[in-house]
């Protein structure tokens, strides 16, 4: 139980942390949203008079004259509450959360999925390849993937499009989630584009994440199976497979698994970029957009909510850690 | 031989700490790996020194706007010219230059943090400890890329210092976590125990007595940290983030994609300077992974401990 507690306690404290990062980070950098919005609204032929300028800014928590300390209480307050904001870019006024609401599902949707197919799939070629030392897979796996997980994201999406999608043989569509024609809804043509749109940039993300944890696996695996248990196991004329995957793959997973937790940031910093090659209109476009137009609200709501991404998957892993391996559980 | 004429001449510490150096070099010597991934990054250490060698006919400024816009690889121009008329072979051979350095000193400076901040944290323990792990637990699990992204709007788009700065806060944790977890290993050996009966400062201590021996993972590290630093100062310069006035690899990509290389049928000029990204990451990935198989002999290749066994 002790356990838990002190992970959950991680939670709160680097929640914090990310919150106070997007606190202090504004004040402390040259660049002002005062600035920003000043050229902004005044863009569209409209004198900003210092009253409306002071009262948008005032909308996400930007009172200059304040004491620092109150304006800190009240921006934790206003955060976790779930008061994020208006945007001041493109969608000038339009609360953050809105727009983040729109985008989210698209994200989840292709990131997520991508990024769990990932991982297992890279798990399971691991635990084969480690298993098999000296065979055809393990002759050609580690050299392969080390080469993959070292590709930049957005060069494989560049190559991706420039293979499928561009010149007389395309086959694939480049960008946006879905044929902008359609209208979203629960019928086969609406699917099926959004999967054919989906294609491309899932493909990129699963080709450049399942590397690492190929690499991983198959290094945990090769420790793992030194062991005495694995040796008692064989002794005892125990089938191979169950040897494989109960006794070895079981306990080289741990390792991996609070690995996916940790990962999971870079994951979503490549994500960024190949949403932003296929313009796929997710969180990470978004983040894209909301920087091209120093859309300062949004763009930190936007790194809290990464921030909160992450962090659930690390309790969620943490959870998993606590349910299959008992020396969590009695630890602490 | 040589070394027990050197160690009567000098103090014992040159024999201790030139002897596993030898040794690391003949390990990295006899890894397939490690031996491309040291080809290539030379290759591109000869193409940051020298580029004028690669690209004998320029003389002038790379960047010269020619006559021919968004031409097709030819003859003359080996991989086609931008929108403006520059030639993208000259470019991405001028560029090396400064996505190398960005790696390099990224990479350094994010060791030597991760260094000073996993080691420290093993030989104080108790609070300091405590303090130090969490701070890197917290700076492991932040996101770091949309981090950079909000760090480099606000300080205003372009500057080369602040994305290496950057680039140093973010990347230095998981090194971290490494460094403290084998130098607790090694708190309790003899010969530190030793150091400290003959009353030795900490500061001797850990540079003199403990880093030597931590070589092979503050090798690795850098390693790591300088691919995470080329994947991550690329990807900010494509979106724009550096500054659109260098030359180097990232920011090639991101006027490749502004004058819409890929649908002007021109994938030379998008691809060349992602490939070039990526050949070098894969050197330090390869090279990363032969250290981890010079460090842990169980990871080598198979067929290859089996020949070595027969013989």
């Amino acid at each position: 139980m002790r356990y838990l507690l002190r992970r959950l306690g991680f939670f709160v404290l680097t929640l914090w942390a990310a919150m106070t990062l997007n606190f202090f980070i504004p004040r402390m950098m040259p660049g002002s949203p005062e600035e920003a919005l000043r050229e902004r609204l005044s863009k569209g032929g409209s004198v900003v008079t210092a009253d409306q300028l002071r009262t948008v800014l005032a909308e996400f928590g930007f009172e200059p004259d304040k004491n620092i300390v109150l304006q800190y209480l009240e921006y934790l307050k206003a955060m976790v509450t779930g008061h994020w904001g208006v945007s001041i870019g493109s969608s000038l006024g339009v609360p953050v959360t809105t727009l983040i609401g729109s985008a989210l599902p698209w994200t989840l949707g292709l990131v997520g999925i991508t990024t769990i197919l990932a991982f297992a799939i890279g798990t399971l070629i691991g635990t084969i390849s480690g298993w098999r030392r000296g065979g055809l897979i393990d002759g050609v796996v580690p050299p392969v993937f080390i080469v993959t997980s070292a590709l930049p994201y957005f060069w494989v999406a560049l190559l991706f499009i420039s293979l499928f999608a561009i010149g007389d043989h395309a086959i694939l569509p480049n960008d946006f989630n879905y044929d902008q024609g359609l209208t979203p809804g629960f019928n086969g043509e609406f699917i099926f584009s959004v999967l054919k749109h989906g294609i491309l940039p899932a493909a990129t993300i699963l080709i450049t994440a399942i590397g690492g944890w190929i690499l991983t696996m198959r290094n945990n695996m090769i420790t793992t199976l030194a062991e005495d248990y694995v040796r008692m196991a064989r002794a005892k004329g125990i089938p191979s497979r169950r040897i494989m995957f109960g006794y070895a793959g079981r306990n080289a997973f741990l390792p991996n698994l609070s690995g996916f937790a940790m990962s999971l940031g870079f994951v979503i910093s490549g994500t960024i970029l190949v949403e932003y090659v296929f313009n796929y209109p997710g969180l990470g476009y978004m983040f894209y957009n909301a920087t091209v137009s120093t859309d300062y609200p949004l763009l930190q709501a936007l790194f809290l909510l990464v921030t909160l991404a992450v962090l659930i998957c690390v309790l969620l892993c943490d959870f998993a850690v606590f349910l299959l391996d008992p020396r969590a559980r009695t630890k602490g | 031989m040589s070394a027990i004429v050197t160690g009567a001449a000098a103090p014992t510490t040159t024999t201790a700490t030139r002897r596993p150096r030898g040794g690391l070099l003949r390990a990295i010597m006899h890894n397939r790996k490690a031996m491309i991934g040291a080809g290539l990054l030379v290759l591109f250490i000869l193409l940051a020194a020298f580029p004028h060698l690669f690209v004998p006919w320029l003389h002038g400024d790379p960047r010269a706007i020619g006559e021919l816009p968004l031409q097709s690889p030819s003859g003359k121009h080996w991989l086609g010219t931008t929108g403006l008329g520059q030639d993208v072979y000259a470019e991405l051979i001028y560029s090396t230059r400064e996505s190398l350095i960005i790696a390099v000193v990224a990479g350094l400076g994010a060791t030597i943090l991760s260094v000073i901040i996993g080691v420290s944290a093993a030989y104080l323990g108790g609070y300091a400890d405590d303090g130090l792990s969490m701070l890197t637990d917290i700076f492991l699990v932040l996101p770091t890329f949309p981090l950079i992204i909000v760090l480099a709007t606000y300080a205003g788009k372009g500057n080369l210092t602040v994305i290496i700065v950057v680039l140093i806060l973010t990347g230095w944790s998981y090194g971290a976590r490494q460094m403290r977890a084998q130098a607790l290993s090694l708190r309790n050996r003899d010969f530190l125990e030793s150091a400290r009966v003959r009353g030795e400062r900490s500061s001797y201590i850990i540079v003199v007595e403990v880093l030597p021996t931590m070589i092979s993972l503050i090798v690795a590290n850098f390693l790591g940290a300088a691919l995470y630093s080329v994947l991550t100062a690329a990807g900010l310069q494509f979106l724009g983030l550096g500054d659109p006035n260098s030359l180097s690899w990232g920011t090639m990509l991101y006027w490749a994609q502004n004058q819409g290389a890929l649908v002007n049928g021109l994938p030379a000029w998008a691809l060349s300077p992602g490939l070039a990204v990526a050949l070098l990451g894969v050197s330090f990935a390869l090279l990363n992974y032969a250290f981890d198989e010079i460090s842990n002999p169980a990871l080598r290749p198979v067929r290859r401990r089996r020949a070595r066994s027969a013989s």
